[in-house]
């Protein structure tokens, strides 16, 4: 056996070892207890499969292989270091478009080698492939940039025009029909651009009427499409580790966004092809919001034996977890029952809110899922409402003109009272009206959540005390 | 080259596979996972080194060197971030005994 046969078993021997390590390592992150184990396994397998590349690459543009992965690596680590939780969603829709266009890029680079003069014919399935996930890829590469633009804020969240859908349709055709070309009748350069310019471009349309309320779906969804590209491409290659690691992310990842799509009760062709929090506005409200002073809402508090605590998104723009962690902590101490009830869309990514509960220090045993804690808010005296708006609407369950109809909700109106902490009086992420703030057990304590959190402790600790004298 | 159905065979049983793994996944997890999952396929970074490596061209060259530097951003990027929303996971146990 001579060196290159030897180096290519190595290689291919690490490549199986970094499959087995990412499965296993995908399926302990399914459990809290060894998440951590989970994704350092995968890590392991990372750094193998990515040091045997070396060993079959011989050392051609190895001093470019370096500085393109020291270009890749140093900046998003970096970044990836000191990002805030909050903004979570959008890095790793940036990271996933970074996959895309890499899959892309391998696309690319294998349909220019068969235009090479002198080239072999490619085989059918290989060219084939070659081309979906250069299609897919580009999609996804774009599309995430999009959706990382508008979660952060650095776009309008919704853009419409007139004939849209039939616009996107005809560039997504052009792109099909320009692929079709090069597998089906020839491999010409001008027309691999315009097929990358369509596929590329498709991205950026299909995101682009999308809101942000849908936006977690849509990540997932491109999470799986980087997945899918890379098992395309690595079948293009013959590299056995991208097949097994890219379908199985792509399994997953069509899984995840139908789990999600599911608990927004939102079909997957309705978060892609119609508008959401725009159109209808559902029914006027009748009734006002009655505002209540931190004391009193403090003294709520201190009468009840239960209480549920319901963050949304807007407690984490606020910067409010750690204050309410430590509400929560005080109402804990003076023996009351204290849960945190969460949506499985609240944040920006389903499971989001848990990792920013998390990291203000609440124990994961404390959060409760919705379908867990639903019965549980008959029994509960208070409820507290922070910074979440659309998934306790009750109008999701009674009002059949309301967008979000159907949606399935946080039953907080059934607790016997309900404190919403709220800046002021606008509508949620989905701009609709929410029912439940003009219910006759509802409180609105206007304040920034942060502050809200400071002075119920505070309160709350000023009754305990008096109480005790 | 692979074979086209023992490729297809690969493509079917690690669809399975990733289903049948995060199948059992509580919701709290979701995005941690996500991100683990975004991490994974940042293996498209080994194509693109073999892409690269392979490139003569300069087109092919700049193709190459794009496609590395982005595979290697999903892939550290993806770790990073993964592991440091999993590190902040305790439970009420493991946060009394610190």
């Amino acid at each position: 056996m001579d060196m290159a046969t030897l180096l290519e078993y190595v290689a291919k021997a690490s490549y199986f070892l970094a499959a087995v390590l990412f499965i296993l390592g995908i399926k302990r992150m399914s459990s809290p207890v060894t998440a951590r184990k989970g994704i350092e396994q995968a890590g392991i397998g990372m750094v193998i499969a990515t040091l045997a590349t070396f060993a079959i690459t011989g050392g051609h543009n190895l001093g470019l292989i370096i500085a393109a992965i020291a270009l890749g690596v140093i900046p998003t680590w970096l970044w990836g270091k000191k990002v805030a939780m909050t903004d979570m969603p959008q890095m790793v829709a940036l990271f996933n478009g970074m996959g895309g266009g890499s899959a892309a890029a391998i696309g690319a680079s294998e349909l220019l080698k068969f235009t090479q003069p002198g080239a072999a014919a490619p085989p059918f399935a290989m060219l084939t492939l070659a081309v979906v996930g250069a299609l897919i890829g580009s999609i996804s590469m774009t599309g995430s940039i999009i959706a990382w633009a508008k979660l952060d804020g650095r776009m309008d969240r919704r853009f419409t025009f007139g004939g849209q859908q039939a616009f996107n349709f005809l560039v997504l055709a052009g792109a099909v029909l320009a692929g079709l070309a090069l597998v089906a009748w020839k491999l010409d350069a001008s027309l691999i651009v315009v097929f990358f310019l369509l596929a590329l471009g498709f991205g950026v349309l299909m995101t682009l009427p999308i809101g942000g309320a849908d936006m977690p779906v849509v990540i997932s969804l491109y999470n799986a499409f980087t997945g899918l590209a890379v098992a395309f491409e690595g079948y293009a290659m013959g590299i056995e580790a991208l097949i097994v690691a890219g379908m199985v992310v792509g399994a997953a990842g069509t899984f995840l966004t139908q789990l999600m799509a599911k608990a927004m009760n939102r079909p997957i062709s309705g978060v892609l092809f119609s508008n959401f929090g725009g159109g209808g506005s559902g029914e006027a409200i009748a009734g006002t919001q009655k505002p209540i002073e931190a004391s009193d809402a403090a003294s709520l508090l201190y009468m009840a034996e239960k209480v549920i605590i319901v963050p949304g998104y807007g407690m984490a723009v606020a910067q409010a977890q750690h204050k309410i962690w430590e509400l929560a902590q005080a109402l804990i101490k003076a023996g009351k029952d204290v849960k945190f009830a969460i949506h499985p869309v609240a944040g920006r990514m389903p499971g989001h809110m848990n990792v920013l509960l998390a990291e203000a220090g609440v124990p994961y045993d404390l959060i409760a899922d919705m379908e867990d804690i639903n019965p549980e808010f008959k029994t509960c005296d208070v409820a507290i409402v922070i910074g979440a708006n659309d998934v306790v609407n009750p109008a999701a369950k009674t009002d059949k003109s309301s967008p979000i109809y159907g949606m399935p909700i946080l039953n907080v109106v059934d607790a016997r009272q309900c404190i919403v902490i709220k800046r002021g009086k606008g509508t949620g992420f989905a701009g609709i009206e929410n029912a439940l703030f003009y219910q006759d057990n509802t409180r609105l304590l206007y304040a920034d959540g942060k502050e809200a959190a400071s002075s119920l402790i505070t309160e709350f600790k000023a009754i305990e005390g008096g109480d005790g004298h | 080259m692979i074979d086209g159905f023992l490729a297809l065979y690969i493509f079917m049983l690690a669809a399975f596979t990733g289903t049948e793994i995060i199948g059992r996944v509580p919701v709290i997890l979701h995005t941690p996972l996500m991100s683990g999952s975004n991490f994974v396929h940042g293996i498209v970074l080994v194509g693109a080194m073999i892409a690269l490596a392979h490139a003569e061209s300069p087109l092919a060259i700049a193709i190459g060197f794009i496609g590395v530097a982005l595979g290697a951003g999903n892939a550290a990027g993806g770790y990073v971030v993964t592991e440091r929303m999993l590190e902040m996971f305790k439970s009420s146990k493991s946060a009394g005994k610190k």
